[in-house]
């Protein structure tokens, strides 16, 4: 009752007095839970390495420098193979996720209890594991190489890709589809002509999103054998060869910089 | 002639929108649904196409009847009704052309139509229709860059070029200024009597359905409480379709001479938009 008569004046408050107290006892609560968390690391943690992490850090700075150039020679095909396997990866994801968007949409699903359920669940599953895992499973299967990673950033950028579509999908004017279904369209029409068009900028635009999350993520696939640059930097790593670990940081920064300028330039065309 | 029998609406609210209506359109006759927000003229005119299903009640088309048709023989029946929406409804990523071809979808086959393959004579009567409606230079354009009045102008190529017999029209002016408003509704007016089109207009201007319809049907709550010529809506009778209001200033009785010279300045004004 947030409109309140007193001495005949109408006064008028955000909250009643019960909600705002509630208000602050939930405020309350974050805060002690905040304080004690804080208290409980830092009983569990071990101050001397805290403060000498300034020293290690520059110890294996300069343990990085100077940066050995003459590696990068030897960089390029495993840059090729990232970006490869980036592109493809996002390829097979778009082609397989545009029609689960579809069946998952409710407005555009052939049935919301028996195949909605199903493309959900082919969403989640597929978002829910992270691409490093799926390639550590795939490279199991169909053992190490460029082909496992590709199936990996594919398998896991499908819910990715249909879960912002099939948003998207359900996001739509409903009169243009009513527009063309009142022409006397019949269902693949009524797709083509009312749906698609009002959905393909965002479907372009998760595309490219996505394959520049993609570039990123399949830097690090060479850890577990799915090919790559993570492959040298995985080796450089063992071997303790950290001016090499150097060069390929730099490499991996590049080709995440121009991967994200131009996702950024084909985002700004088509929207 | 469309006929409805008893029609019946009830949402899964429970609202009932329409109580049993009986209505007939004989060929040729534009006709406006008037009454206020609610009163059931948009599921009215829905239900006719099937856009909305009746509960119960029969709607037929020149004696088919519409409420019992498979879905392959409602897409069928749905070619002979063009329909015109209150936002225009063209999908506004298309070209016009591509809009206004839309209204064939229901005359070919799938593939055709995905890869815009329609028949020479369609293309042929687009741009006739384009022209007839001062369009025709804008058939490249997509359909957000154009203005209100040019938007709805190639609705009504849309629903035209379906070769309907009907035209089943929501609300056309609900978003234009009233210069506009008045063109369109004469537009509308003049495309039905060349191609002797019955149409239902829902419109909520009180003033354009007396200017340019031959017959007024007064909804109220799902009931017809006025079914008459335009001149017999006084002020007695908007008080029972819209509520208690001083009416003197809305009721005008229209001047056939005035409206004579309107219909003269037509083709320019069409074209000056």
């Amino acid at each position: 009752m947030p409109l309140d008569v007193k001495d005949g004046l109408k006064v008028w408050q955000r909250r009643d007095r019960n909600s705002q107290l509630a208000i602050w006892a939930v405020q309350f609560a974050a805060v002690a839970i905040f304080v004690y968390c804080w208290q409980l690391i830092s009983d569990k943690t071990i101050w001397m390495f805290v403060t000498d992490a300034p020293r290690q850090a520059a110890d294996m700075a300069s343990r990085m420098m100077p940066p050995k150039w003459d590696y990068l020679s030897t960089l390029w095909i495993p840059v090729w193979d990232t970006i490869a396997i980036a592109t493809l990866g996002t390829l097979m994801a778009i082609v397989m996720a545009f029609p689960i968007a579809f069946l998952a949409a409710r407005n555009t699903t052939p049935s919301k209890t028996f195949i909605r359920p199903i493309a959900l669940f082919i969403i989640v599953s597929s978002r829910s594991i992270n691409s490093l895992l799926w390639a550590l499973m795939l490279v199991t299967v169909i053992g190490p190489g460029v082909f496992a990673g590709v199936l990996a950033i594919g398998f896991r950028s499908i819910g990715f890709c249909a879960k912002l579509l099939y948003e998207a999908i359900e996001e739509i004017d409903e009169t243009q589809v009513e527009a063309i279904t009142a022409t006397g369209a019949n269902g693949p029409q009524i797709l083509n002509y009312g749906i698609v068009p009002q959905i393909l900028p965002a479907f372009a635009g998760i595309s490219v999103f996505r394959w520049d999350i993609n570039i990123r993520e399949s830097t690090v696939l060479g850890l577990v054998g799915a090919g790559g640059i993570g492959l040298q930097l995985n080796a450089s790593i063992n071997t303790v060869t950290w001016t090499q670990v150097s060069v390929i940081l730099l490499v991996i920064l590049g080709t995440v910089i121009v991967s994200e300028w131009v996702s950024a330039k084909v985002r700004h065309a088509i929207i | 002639m469309l006929r409805l029998d008893t029609l019946v609406k009830q949402y899964k609210t429970g609202d009932l929108a329409l109580k049993g209506i009986d209505l007939e359109i004989p060929d040729g006759q534009v006709m406006a649904l008037i009454g206020p927000s609610g009163a059931g003229k948009s599921t009215l005119i829905r239900c006719v196409n099937r856009l909305v299903e009746p509960t119960s009640g029969k709607v037929s088309l020149n004696d088919m009847e519409l409420t019992t048709l498979s879905q392959g023989r409602l897409r069928k029946a749905r070619r002979r009704m063009g329909m015109i929406f209150q936002e225009y409804a063209l999908v506004e990523r298309l070209t016009v052309m591509e809009n206004v071809l839309s209204g064939r979808l229901g005359y070919v086959s799938f593939w055709r139509s995905y890869f815009r393959k329609f028949p020479q004579s369609d293309i042929d009567e687009a741009f006739r229709l384009l022209a007839r409606v001062g369009l025709d230079h804008m058939a490249d354009k997509r359909a957000d860059e154009l203005s209100g009045g040019q938007r709805q102008r190639v609705g009504i190529c849309r629903a035209l070029i379906q070769d309907p017999e009907l035209l089943l029209v929501d609300e056309p002016t609900a978003s234009l200024d009233p210069k506009t408003s008045r063109q369109i509704m004469r537009l509308i007016r003049e495309l039905c009597a060349e191609r002797k089109l019955s149409a239902i207009i829902n419109i909520h201007d009180v003033l354009l359905a007396q200017m340019f319809a031959e017959r007024i049907v007064g909804l109220q709550l799902g009931e017809i409480v006025y079914d008459g010529p335009p001149d017999g809506l006084t002020p007695d009778v908007l008080t029972q379709i819209y509520g208690e209001e001083d009416w003197e200033a809305t009721i005008e009785t229209v001047d056939e001479e005035e409206l004579e010279d309107d219909l003269v300045g037509e083709e320019t004004a069409a074209g000056s938009d």
